[in-house]
């Protein structure tokens, strides 16, 4: 179970159930250990369908980690994570392989196939998934590119794009095959406030045509605010928030202050020293 | 004694971990081979990379090897009045032995090498973890065709290589040597069975296996960015080098009782 955070406030909730409808992602009392590090402690977190929620929280307070195992790229200590009705704790990769059809996710590298055009890498998906038509790909694979307004750059190689740019490829990349989910992992670090806007405007504008469920990792406020529809705050392995954007920035819980506000403190500088 | 045992026990525990990796990425590959689609392109750029891009590798190491071996026994044999059986001591060392020790040490160095560096890069650039992410298990896509692709080259490198090691070896006998070239291909056809032949495409299939899975196996558990592959690379050439070398006496004693040596 999550343990209590240290300001009960109302909207400082443990376990967090959404108001909306059923839930697409459902974690239950999630716990990683890495060597002797914990890296989750236990996070509770329902992500109902259509409905976009960002994780917020300082670099390296598992964020990344906690997405990583809601498609089965780390397995857990211990908890339970459901996609759909389905624990996918304890299934194989060939097993896994069925729920990522469901889910695209979004790399904070963007990951994209460095032997491979951005077309190629688009067209990934598709092809593996059995589509042989070049017509077909080439068409579908400009539609991407149009949504992500980079029309015309379908034979450039990963390398010869900027940081944004092979964001939006890989973000092409793992829509194409219209999952019900997409996880955005760091989708505007990295990038000038230009650029970053501009993925938050494509991670909106995909919400609303496609009405996919998303979850949003960030240390990036803007972003969150932005796009997200609830926010959870990440704070040493647990969920410390929980609640929607107003909620958030009318806390007075000092933590979450001195988060928003961008201040470091004395207990924090030591516990970085530590 | 205790403190021995203790010193020994983390080394050995950790290579038979390593073997047991290397088994279960084995067995997981031939049953992807066996139950699921083949990609053909994938499989086909890999013989192209395996298999013919090694031509000129595997060519210079059959033509010289040949050709000193050659000069080597003749200049031992001469002294006893043995000069013709160099074409037969040529022929059926490199089949039994040379050419499938050396492709395969080759083969390790060029191939091995750039399968574990092109997947560790893989690995650590996230790639391997956008596969899954993409409902696409990295066996298949990555470990399947390149195992298939070294077990259909690597018996038709050693064959090259057994071919121009025998052409080397008879122009430097006959045009260098002044060996008598009728005695010379007479021993060598009399003395060379079709089980030595076969000895070395076995041993070079099974060299293609410890190859490819030793490298692929490096590249997928490669971490710590740029110097961990770097280090992938390292530890697969010469784990598999090392692997080609131990294995070769075990299936040399082992293919020797299938196919025994000389002329029986």
């Amino acid at each position: 179970m999550i343990e209590a955070p240290p300001s009960p406030e109302s909207s400082i909730k443990p376990g967090l159930v959404s108001s909306k409808s059923s839930p697409m992602i459902a974690v239950r009392t999630l716990a990683k250990t890495i060597g002797q590090q914990e890296i989750l402690r236990g996070i509770d977190l329902e992500v109902a369908t259509g409905e976009t929620l960002a994780i917020i929280g300082r670099s390296g307070g598992g964020k990344s980690v906690l997405l990583k195992h809601l498609v089965g790229l780390m397995q857990p200590s211990a908890g339970e994570i459901w996609i759909q009705g389905q624990n996918i704790i304890g299934m194989s990769e060939r097993q896994l392989g069925e729920i990522r059809k469901k889910i695209g996710m979004l790399f904070q590298s963007g990951a994209l196939f460095d032997s491979m055009t951005v077309e190629e890498n688009i067209a990934f998906p598709l092809r593996e998934a059995g589509e042989r038509d070049p017509k077909v790909l080439r068409a579908k694979v400009a539609e991407m590119l149009e949504v992500m307004e980079m029309e015309g750059q379908e034979d450039k190689m990963p390398e010869s794009l900027s940081g944004g740019m092979k964001k939006r490829v890989g973000l092409a990349r793992s829509i194409i095959r219209r999952p019900s989910c997409v996880l955005y992992d760091e989708p505007t670090s990295g990038l000038d406030p230009v650029v970053a806007d501009s993925i938050n405007r494509l991670i909106r504008r995909l919400q609303h045509r496609f009405g996919m469920t998303s979850i949003v990792v960030t240390h990036d406020m803007k972003n969150a605010f932005d796009v997200a529809d609830r926010i959870a705050y990440l704070h040493e392995g647990r969920i410390y928030f929980h609640g929607t954007s107003a909620e958030l920035q009318q806390s007075s819980d000092p933590l979450i202050q001195d988060f928003l506000l961008g201040r470091s403190n004395g207990q924090q500088e030591k516990r970085v020293e530590a | 004694m205790v403190r021995f045992f203790s010193a020994l026990g983390a080394p050995l525990l950790s290579f038979f971990q390593y073997l047991g990796e290397v088994v279960l990425l084995t067995a997981d590959t031939f049953r992807s081979i066996f139950t699921h689609r083949l990609r053909w392109k994938l499989f086909l750029n890999q013989i192209v990379e395996v298999g013919l891009l090694s031509q000129l590798v595997v060519v210079i190491t059959g033509g010289f090897t040949g050709a000193v071996f050659s000069a080597q026994t003749f200049f031992q044999f001469n002294k006893l009045g043995m000069g013709s059986a160099v074409g037969a001591v040529v022929s059926v060392s490199l089949c039994r032995e040379l050419a499938p020790v050396l492709t395969a040490l080759m083969v390790a160095g060029r191939v091995g090498a750039a399968m574990s560096a092109e997947i560790g890069t893989m690995k650590v650039t996230e790639q391997i973890d956008a596969l899954r992410a993409l409902a696409v298990y990295p066996i298949d896509y990555l470990v399947v065709p390149r195992a298939l692709a070294m077990m259909v080259s690597m018996p038709l490198l050693v064959a090259e290589c057994i071919a121009v090691g025998i052409t080397t070896g008879y122009f430097v006998a006959i045009f260098m040597l002044d060996i008598n070239g009728t005695y010379y291909m007479a021993n060598m056809v009399r003395w060379t069975r079709s089980r030595d032949i076969i000895m070395g495409l076995s041993k070079a299939f099974c060299f293609g296996i410890l190859i490819v899975f030793i490298s692929c196996h490096k590249g997928l558990t490669a971490r710590e960015g740029a110097v961990g592959v770097g280090r992938a690379t390292t530890e697969a050439v010469v784990n598999a080098s090392l692997a080609v070398l131990v294995c070769n006496f075990f299936l040399t004693m082992f293919f020797n009782i299938i196919y025994p040596a000389g002329f029986q």
